[in-house]
């Protein structure tokens, strides 16, 4: 959740977060923007308080108070509903979260805790195969908010996880509820990874985006209202030990949809949602568009890296140059210290850029995860159909069995007229066999009627939802491109200007 | 040489009429000076002064006025070099350019010239005028081809870029209070193309041409022996301008590159948004919009590279190449001296005439004063001209990146601007502190 302010800038033209809020509780999202009178703040809502300051004299320029802000926000846009009685993390069952479509306000687990992935660490510990390896992990740091509202300042508590562990979270969230689209861990391994930026998974730049990405799921999770109220998502986050029994034990891995079944109901299916096909083309689209966007956006930042990084060599021709000029030395040395601002400027400025394509990175990410729910649904239907139509079968061949009357070729008919037909007991079994058989088919075929109606409902909530997020979250992104575009001109023109000066007076 | 110029050459000077040239040219007390240029010149070669033409210092005080930078008040010939033309014959494909002249100069019949020469024709009177002030500072020519991959004689930009520096070269040359009152400049720029070719038959034969090269070696392997400290020091700062100067051109080629291989990619880069604005429906716009912003940048990308391949490129490659020349005048200069040294010292040793020896030695004596004086003047002027020329360069860049950035600066703001007035954020716009 994220919007947009507008702050009116006094004097001091910097602007930092204050004290209040740990610079690593700063998410994705978070930028500080600054030139001339105007800000565009862009935080995430938390549910804790923002405090801006004047780098320079330190006074407060504004205190936004995030909790208020989002009951207006809550109240102004949001699909509401009467909130569902009950204590949302105590013992639900899976299933009934599975049912729990229901978008509750001020019912998820973010409003009540402040969460954080505050730093990275590296270990070193046996691996499977008992060999030595280093790995990253992340200290997860959680406070009751209620405790923060009333004044007090407890410490967090605390605990680390690694990223397999992260994984472990996300498959079982995208087992357990298959009908929500899943929010995406950051990526893996570096891709899209211009020259500069190191493709290596310990570099220090790539662990510490990988933190503001593993920040940015739980937010998201925790603030999901269906996810949200999850038991094993609780104890993610706030039981160290035995989590990854506890987790197993659900015995999620089991009730994963095995890929080749997933891919043979996309084919096979007769009727699936038209809405859900629709979603599920544009989750494609999706995908490969940025894909490619990403991809010459990383092109084009290793480009302009180069441009940029070519006038520090003006920087070192000019200061020798200026010490074989008289007239023109003072005026070639200082240009030249303005060409080696300018050469360093774009690392600051890409790194930045970064963030942004870490935002549309996230959606890349995502559209997997909403090609999933689409499938899941063909895949549901699929099983309806294929129940409807076996207990058509049955009560076609209840139907033959009981008139005599062969309407569609078999064997058994076949061999019969071969060899005679059988006896009247063995009919008989025969019957009430397909009976008992029609009686179940029956049964599953309801079971999967309202399996598929409840995953179709859920679904297209939450899909809803998603589509909302993703169209704030991609117009946030896109102003903050825009913000970042205008401060790497503005800052061009102050070392050109200042170039200009210093040539005046060669 | 006893006598000392009172004008050392020295890179502080910034008068307008520097004390070099004018002690040269202007104080009339002093014979000597006045006698460079009533001297018979066979010596220094040639064709410098046509007899019908005055050589009193009033003259030479109007050409001294040239001096003064950026004046076109007193300037009184104005030349450009334009309409390049492809002539094809049997044997050869080249290329003419046209040369307009308009001048007020006396020494000229007509005051208007219109005449076609090509690349060749320029070389020549590059050479003429080499050969008859072997010390002072002609402005280079654009080189024969580009030295890397295809000769591409007739490629528009190479065209272009000739014909710009070859107007260049004839407006340095018409600057020059020497240089432009040779009569070979005078005939390249009036002369019809056969009579041109009639002209530059007559002169010192390929004979005589062959004995100055032959000295010239030999001095050059002999060596000078007592070269004056301030040609030293300026041979230095050659030496050093000419490292800074290559650099800087390199610099600047390699900065063109970047910028080019960064403009193709940011072509294909705004697509990309327009391409997904397709499948998106909030979003459209905005990444329609964001589209929008990134092709103007690149329009505005490709004039900063225009400019700057326009601009600053040719000024930098100018001065490479006037760095070579420097070094050639210095070894010029420094041959002549190598010359008298040798003579002098045969005089102490061979047993030969040694009236007629004397006599040699002294018309020697004279060019090598000479030399070393023309060479000082031009050397300060040269160092003015330079550093003109590079200060306006590299401004002009400047000005253009500034002027690049707050163009894009002005298509993102818009931009920005057109999403700000969105209505779903105007809930939280209230609450400004």
């Amino acid at each position: 959740m994220l919007s947009v302010y507008q702050v009116y800038l006094l004097p001091g033209n910097s602007v930092y977060c204050g004290s209040t809020i740990s610079p690593s509780q700063i998410p994705l999202y978070t930028k500080c923007i600054l030139r001339l009178k105007v800000i565009l703040i862009f935080y995430s809502l938390q549910g804790r308080t923002l405090i801006l300051k004047d780098i320079k004299s330190h006074e407060s320029l504004s205190l936004v108070c995030i909790t208020q802000l989002e009951r207006r926000m809550a109240d102004a846009g949001n699909k509401e509903s009467a909130p569902i009685g009950g204590d949302e993390f105590t013992n639900t069952e899976l299933e009934n979260n599975k049912n729990n479509t229901m978008v509750e306000e001020g019912s998820t687990l973010l409003r009540r805790m402040e969460i954080s992935v505050a730093e990275a660490e590296k270990r070193t510990g046996k691996n499977t195969v008992n060999m030595q390896e280093i790995f990253t992990v992340y200290l997860i740091e959680t406070r009751p908010i209620d405790a923060i509202t009333e004044g007090h300042n407890p410490a967090p508590d605390s605990l680390w996880r690694r990223y397999s562990e992260f994984e472990i979270l996300r498959n079982y969230l995208l087992v357990t509820y298959p009908f929500i689209v899943v929010p995406p861990l950051p990526e893996k391994r570096a891709e899209f990874v211009w020259h500069k930026l190191s493709a290596d998974n310990m570099d220090p730049d790539f662990v510490e985006r990988r933190r503001v990405g593993l920040e940015n799921f739980l937010l998201r999770v925790a603030s999901h209202s269906v996810l949200s109220n999850d038991k094993i998502l609780y104890h993610f986050l706030t039981e160290e030990h035995r989590w990854k029994e506890v987790v197993y034990e659900t015995g999620f891995q089991a009730k994963a949809d095995s890929r080749i079944k997933a891919l043979s109901a996309t084919f096979r299916v007769k009727n699936p949602d038209k809405r859900f096909t629709e979603m599920k083309h544009y989750s494609d689209e999706l995908q490969s568009l940025t894909s490619q966007l990403l991809r010459v956006r990383a092109r084009v930042a290793d480009r302009l890296y180069g441009v940029y990084k070519v006038h520090g060599n003006y920087g070192r021709v000019f200061s020798e140059w200026s010490a074989l000029e008289k007239e023109m030395g003072d005026g070639l040395q200082s240009a030249g210290h303005h060409m080696d601002a300018y050469a360093a400027s774009v690392d600051d400025m890409l790194e930045e850029e970064e963030h942004y394509a870490d935002q549309l990175k996230e959606y890349l990410f995502y559209a997997e995860a909403l090609r999933a729910v689409c499938r899941k649904h063909e895949l549901t239907q699929y099983e309806l159909e294929t129940a409807s139509s076996d207990l058509i079968s049955k009560k076609q061949q209840r139907e033959e069995l009981a008139t005599g009357m062969v309407r569609t070729f078999s064997f058994k008919g076949m061999t019969n007229k071969l060899f005679g037909q059988e006896t009247p007991e063995q009919r008989e079994a025969k019957l009430s066999l397909l009976e008992e058989q029609i009686v179940q088919g029956e049964e599953t075929v309801t079971e999967k009627t309202v399996e598929c109606e409840e995953y179709v409902k859920g679904a297209w909530v939450d899909m809803q939802r998603f589509k909302e997020q993703k169209d704030r979250d991609l117009r946030e992104a896109l102003i903050g491109y825009a913000v970042m575009q205008i401060s790497m001109c503005k800052k061009g023109i102050q070392v050109w200007t200042n170039a200009k000066e210093c040539f005046h007076k060669m | 040489m006893s006598r000392t110029i009172d004008a050392v050459v020295s890179p502080t000077q910034t008068n307008t009429i520097p004390a070099d040239i004018s002690g040269q040219m202007l104080d009339l007390d002093e014979d000597d000076d006045l006698e460079v240029f009533s001297k018979d010149l066979t010596l220094a070669d040639g064709n410098m002064f046509n007899a019908s033409m005055p050589t009193s210092p009033g003259s030479m005080v109007n050409q001294c006025k040239f001096e003064e930078d950026e004046e076109s008040d007193s300037k009184d010939i104005f030349i450009t070099v334009d309409n390049p033309e492809s002539h094809v014959t049997a044997i050869e494909t080249f290329i003419t350019y046209r040369v307009l002249t308009k001048t007020t100069r006396s020494e000229f019949d007509n005051s208007e010239y219109e005449v076609r020469r090509r690349y060749q024709d320029f070389l020549w009177l590059k050479g003429k005028l080499e050969d008859a002030h072997s010390t002072l500072i002609v402005h280079p020519l654009p080189e024969k081809f580009v030295v890397k991959g295809m000769v591409e004689r007739f490629n528009g930009d190479f065209i272009e870029t000739r014909r710009k520096a070859l107007h260049k070269f004839l407006n340095r040359i018409a600057d020059h209070p020497i240089l432009s009152c040779s009569e070979d400049f005078k005939v390249f720029l009036s002369a019809q193309a056969w009579e041109l070719t009639t002209y530059k038959k007559q002169g010192p034969g390929f004979l005589s041409r062959m004995g100055e090269t032959v000295r010239a070696v030999a001095n050059s392997v002999r060596g000078v022996k007592n070269r004056p400290e301030e040609f030293t020091a300026i041979q230095e700062y050659v030496e050093d301008f000419s490292n800074k100067i290559g650099s800087l051109d390199k610099v600047t080629q390699r900065i063109v590159k970047e910028q080019k291989e960064y403009l193709e990619e940011l072509k294909e880069y705004g697509p990309t948004y327009t391409l997904w604005s397709g499948s998106e429906e909030e979003l459209a716009e905005q990444l329609k919009g964001v589209a929008g912003c990134i092709e103007r940048c690149c329009k505005e990308t490709e004039e900063q590279v225009g400019h700057l391949s326009d601009t600053l490129v040719p000024v930098l490659h100018e001065y490479v190449l006037c760095a070579e020349t420097l070094k050639a005048v210095l070894r010029r200069r420094d041959n002549i001296q190598a010359e008298f040294e040798a003579k002098n010292e045969a005089l102490a040793t061979k047993k030969v005439d040694r009236d007629a020896l004397k006599e040699e030695i002294d018309k020697l004596e004279d060019r090598v004063e000479w030399a070393n004086n023309a060479l000082k003047g031009d050397w300060g002027r040269w160092q003015r001209s330079m550093r003109g020329d590079l200060k306006s360069a590299f401004l002009s860049t400047a000005e253009k990146n500034v002027d690049y950035y707050e163009k894009c600066l002005a298509v993102w703001e818009t931009f920005l601007l057109s999403q700000r007035t969105e209505p779903s954020e105007e809930t939280d716009r209230d609450n400004t502190p």
